[in-house]
């Protein structure tokens, strides 16, 4: 993004009125997207040739794995962003996303590991993917820790935004896993060079369901962005109200003295 | 019909991974909501709809009772 986009939608007031405008279409296109998503993934998809109806759970896993990866990105991008020009929006789009992010993971483990089950013959293998992602997991729980660490909100972000972005490598190393190491989880068939490697009838659910995940992780994150912004101005109008009290306090006081 | 929710046998693996997903997401979206409510309403409660800074707080200044 350019410096002036960035500065253009970084300005809280003109963020509200940018999200007041995508909300609507956001609800509805997510509703669709899981409509669809859903009745291609439980109904007009066939079972794979070797994993049976288990197939199923990768509708699950994959998006969330992937927006759990992506959420990631965008709380360390904000928190990066936050650190360099101390803007507060980026503080408030780390924060808005953080736990949305931190759902998706625990529901990519969890699938992870219902289809693990049935086809590995174990819920839970410490390879190399399973455990950078089980990390991911900690760095989610991490942040929302620090956010919540301090009684000076100001250093608990900072504190956060510094993990969020230490964090980050390990992205990569979750992206890539299946590649250096010899994991017992599948390579990539989706997100690779050369194009997908699985059938249309089983990419179409997935796609499907990924997009739904994708525009409800803006929705929720923009809905959380929003309420955030307007208990800051709240905050904000309370800090000032007691001044007129106080000033006739300090009148009256004096008038006495 | 029950065949179909048999899910080849793999019914106890799969379900949960839907009811989980269910949980999860429509569990976060009614937080936030709840959120952005109570937030809007926070707002409007001390008056004007949340967007004009001129009214409300700066008028009590002024006021005889304060």
């Amino acid at each position: 993004m350019s410096g002036s986009a960035f500065h253009r939608f970084a300005n809280p007031r003109r963020f509200l009125r940018l999200a007041d405008a995508l909300m609507p279409w956001l609800a509805g296109l997510t509703a669709l997207g899981f409509a669809v998503g859903l009745y291609l993934a439980l109904w007009a998809s066939p079972p794979d040739y070797q994993q049976g109806e288990t197939v199923r759970i990768m509708y699950v896993h994959v998006p969330a794995a992937w927006i759990a990866m992506f959420a990631y990105c965008w709380v360390g991008a904000a928190s990066a962003a936050a650190l360099i020009w101390r803007h507060p929006l980026a503080d408030v789009a780390a924060e808005a996303a953080s736990p949305v992010g931190a759902a998706f993971t625990l529901l990519a483990l969890v699938s992870g590991s219902l289809w693990g089950r049935p086809m590995w013959g174990a819920y839970w293998v410490w390879d190399a993917r399973l455990t950078s992602f089980l990390l991911l997991l900690f760095l989610y729980l991490g942040h929302w820790a620090l956010l919540n660490a301090f009684d000076d909100p100001q250093r608990g972000r900072r504190s956060a935004a510094i993990l969020a972005v230490v964090g980050l490598i390990n992205v990569p190393i979750i992206k890539f896993s299946v590649d250096w190491w010899n994991t017992l989880h599948q390579p990539a068939s989706v997100m690779k060079m050369g194009g997908p490697s699985i059938d249309p009838s089983m990419l179409h659910p997935l796609l499907a369901m990924a997009l739904a995940c994708q525009l409800y992780f803006f929705l929720v994150t923009f809905m959380r962005m929003k309420a955030m912004l307007l208990e800051a101005r709240r905050q904000t109008r309370l800090y000032r109200a007691p001044r007129v009290p106080a000033a006739a306090r300090r009148t009256a006081e004096g008038g006495r003295a | 019909m029950s065949e179909y929710f048999a899910m080849g046998g793999y019914a106890a693996f799969i379900w949960p991974s839907y009811a989980l997903a269910l949980v999860l997401l429509v569990g976060v979206f009614a937080l936030a909501a709840r959120r952005l409510e109570a937030a809007t309403r926070a707002l409007d409660d001390r008056g004007g709809d949340g967007r004009s800074d001129d009214r409300g707080d700066g008028g009590s200044e002024d006021d005889p009772a304060s």
